[in-house]
């Protein structure tokens, strides 16, 4: 081969691998500082509304057990879910690996890349005894404990921006056919009837949990989730994403909610700027607002509410989806030395006083145990106790599909919700494509 | 004078020794040709970045081959590598051949062109994100109708707003090296044509666009090739969206290998990607003439 050819050889290669390198870079934060080094560990926690709360109980640990410290960075969330496999991967991922639980804790799990924590709960009761018990059972995988809760229960809530509502006249929707009356309302008064952060594609899913849910009831996507043959062919699937079209159609979302990113909270001030009228969102978002939106929050003019019943619908109008919370699992190939310092924290650092607290001010709903005083004394105390009541009260608790779904189902079904709500594909196409997913 | 064997043997040895290369070889191997070498290995395997590597054979190369979005994302390519070109070359040739002139104020105006040379992809692609966005950003704000766009939610657009940031972010530097190109031109060619009577079109034609073809033929390959790459502006940008209408061939293979966690067709597409890219510079050279290979250089 000639010099020439061979440059141009690695023109093209350095052109192809200048994409991934470039990957690697755009992520932000420190890359592989953790497996090896000074012997302490490393936890990895997302950016928003727990930030601070976290980074304040790893603080107070660290100036406790100076011998057992933990270093501790953040990333925002759809960076950090890329992030951390490709690092755990590579064997460079942290001992705090930062989780949902689901199918993606599974993927873990069949790799060996987590801890069985089965035995430290058994050893260890006051730490199975801090949590309500549905949530946990979310960190488990045939029976045993792979994932403990570390912070919030996260319901998706649909809220609505009080003013705007009092300015057209409306109630929030209680069934599926007000809300669909709802949107030319708002639309003649020049606001978005939903706000959407639709380039993120995860928040189209919280309207595909939520119809199936109301619509079928849990055992529709249960039977997903167990990779049942053709289990996407149940007519609920289809009708919900009927639906979702039929909303498109009316005009129901935000212009360019396709180019909206929920990352950047974007669709978040769409609501409290008055904009849109109502954003279904998760639970989190409540801190979010309430640090960037004050006087929105404060005043009273956030109101948040179940999501609407559907005539006919086989749904216990009281289930909710989201996140249960969300988790830590430690790292089996952390040094023995890093997994004690973890296991140490997960039982003294984690949920002290001064966490729960800390996490309840900050307009959040821990997964501990009787709270309920403290939640009432908050001076979010509306929608805490709201909150609280819905993950408690709940006959069933479906968490995130893309979390609950193996990684490459759950890409997949993102990908294809993206072309229902573009109304790209029709709900037929789907389900046949989600159909052959299973199993993958 | 006749030169003896003897003679040649002597002036071979005073050559720079093959040895001197081998540093840089090396450094080839280990960075270019190893992992293209494990890319292709990995394409015939499955391999979810977690679980350990399984030989799987052409099952990769199938699930890539029948994928209509594989086919979408090469279609994508190719028109964000046309328009880039189409758009940018003639810009940053008339801009590159502006800016060699010596007045005062064209280094100024010049300073102001390579001004986003300077910015990462990155933080050009937040940037005109939020300018375009349709509710908070440039068109809301100044209420001009026009500007009042979903331009980044309309699949039928958006894939010229990319090559417009794209155009934004490297007509500069494409400029600089046409700028530099003209500078070599010896300014007795120009003086000889305006004392034959040679206008200023005339002078430009006749003159600076054959001396700076292989400015031309460079500039070209590093602008095709380079927007075969282009990743992190549009990742940033729409990531891919909305739908498939901006995943170009290297988004795609990020988000198959990272999202999808499907290492195996994502180095498909890496293999895929590697062989367009080599054909197209090849075909550029090529296209630079037969004598492409010739140095200008006396002597050399």
């Amino acid at each position: 081969m000639t010099t020439r050819k061979l440059r141009s050889v690695a023109m093209a290669i350095s052109a192809a691998t200048l994409s991934v390198s470039l990957a690697a870079c755009g992520s932000s934060g420190p890359a592989g500082s953790t497996a090896a080094g000074d012997g302490s560990a490393s936890m990895w926690g997302l950016t928003g509304g727990n930030q601070p709360v976290l980074q304040k109980s790893v603080e107070a640990w660290n100036s406790a057990h100076s011998d057992q410290s933990i270093k501790l960075d953040f990333f925002a969330n759809d960076a950090y879910k890329t992030k951390v496999r490709t690092a755990v991967g590579a064997g460079e991922g942290p001992t705090f690996i930062y989780g949902w639980g689901g199918g993606v804790l599974k993927s873990y799990v069949d790799a060996g890349q987590v801890e069985d924590l089965s035995a430290f709960v058994k050893e260890n009761p006051d730490v199975k005894d801090r949590y309500l018990p549905s949530v946990l059972k979310n960190g488990e995988i045939d029976g045993k404990t792979y994932a403990l809760p570390n912070n919030n229960v996260q319901p998706v809530v649909l809220y609505y921006n009080k003013e705007v509502f009092d300015k057209v006249g409306a109630q929030p929707p209680k069934t599926w056919d007000e809300l669909m009356a709802l949107v030319p309302k708002f639309k003649e008064a020049g606001v978005a009837p939903f706000s959407l952060g639709g380039q993120s594609k995860w928040p189209d899913l919280m309207w595909l949990e939520y119809l199936v849910e109301r619509i079928g009831g849990p055992e529709v996507f249960a039977n997903i989730a167990a990779d049942k043959p053709n289990a996407w062919s149940d007519p609920a699937v289809t009708e919900a994403l009927t639906k979702i079209q039929q909303l498109v159609d009316a005009g129901g979302f935000v212009n360019g909610f396709s180019s909206i990113a929920a990352d950047s909270n974007a669709d978040q001030a769409l609501l409290y700027t008055g904009k849109a009228a109502m954003v279904l969102q998760g639970g989190w978002i409540y801190q979010g607002m309430k640090k960037d939106a004050g006087s929105f929050v404060t005043g009273g003019k956030l109101g948040f509410t179940t999501f609407p019943t559907v005539e006919g619908g086989k749904g216990d109008p009281a289930n909710v989806v989201g996140n249960p919370s969300n988790f830590w699992s430690i790292s089996a190939k952390a040094t023995d030395e890093q997994k004690k310092a973890a296991l140490n924290y997960v039982k003294d650092g984690m949920f002290t006083d001064a966490d729960t607290d800390a996490l309840i001010a900050s307009g959040a709903v821990p997964v501990v145990n009787g709270i309920d005083s403290k939640l009432e004394a908050s001076p979010d105390k509306d929608f805490l106790t709201f909150v609280y009541g819905l993950a408690k009260k709940a006959p069933s608790f479906t968490l995130s599909w893309d979390q609950a779904l193996s990684p490459a189902q759950g890409d997949a079904m993102l990908s294809n919700l993206d072309q229902i709500f573009l109304k790209k594909i029709t709900p037929e196409q789907f389900v046949a494509t989600m159909n052959a997913t299973i199993g993958k | 004078m006749t030169i003896t064997s003897s003679d040649r043997r002597r002036v071979r040895d005073t050559g720079p020794s093959g040895w001197l290369a081998a540093p840089a070889l090396v450094f080839f191997l280990v960075f270019a040709v190893v992992p293209l070498a494990g890319v292709v290995f990995l394409s015939f395997t499955s391999w979810d970045g977690l679980r350990e590597i399984r030989l799987e054979g052409l099952a990769s190369w199938t699930t890539v081959f029948t994928d209509p979005v594989t086919g979408n994302a090469l279609l994508v390519t190719a028109k964000i590598v046309f328009f880039s070109f189409i758009v940018q070359a003639p810009i940053s040739l008339l801009l590159g051949v502006f800016t060699a002139g010596s007045q005062k104020y064209r280094a100024a105006l010049a300073v102001l062109y390579f001004l986003p040379l300077l910015l990462s992809s990155a933080a050009v692609a937040i940037a005109f994100k939020a300018l375009l966005d349709p509710n908070f950003g440039l068109g809301p704000g100044l209420q001009v109708p026009f500007l009042i766009q979903d331009w980044l939610g309309n699949s039928d657009l958006v894939l010229f707003v990319v090559v417009f940031v794209i155009a934004w972010q490297f007509v500069p530097f494409h400029t600089l090296i046409y700028q530099g190109g003209v500078r070599q031109i010896p300014t007795s060619l120009y003086e000889a044509a305006e004392i034959d009577g040679a206008g200023r079109v005339r002078q430009f034609l006749n003159i600076t666009l054959p001396q700076l073809k292989y400015t031309i033929i460079t500039s070209s390959t590093l602008m095709v090739v380079g927007s075969l790459a282009y990743f992190d502006l549009i990742f940033v940008l729409t990531g891919g969206g909305p739908g498939y209408s901006t995943r170009l061939l290297p988004l795609h293979m990020y988000l198959t290998g990272f999202k999808a966690n499907d290492m195996g067709a994502a180095s498909a597409l890496g293999v895929i990607l590697i062989v367009i890219g080599l054909g197209l510079a090849l075909l550029l050279q090529r296209l630079g003439g037969k004598n492409r290979n010739d140095s200008q250089l006396e002597g050399a």
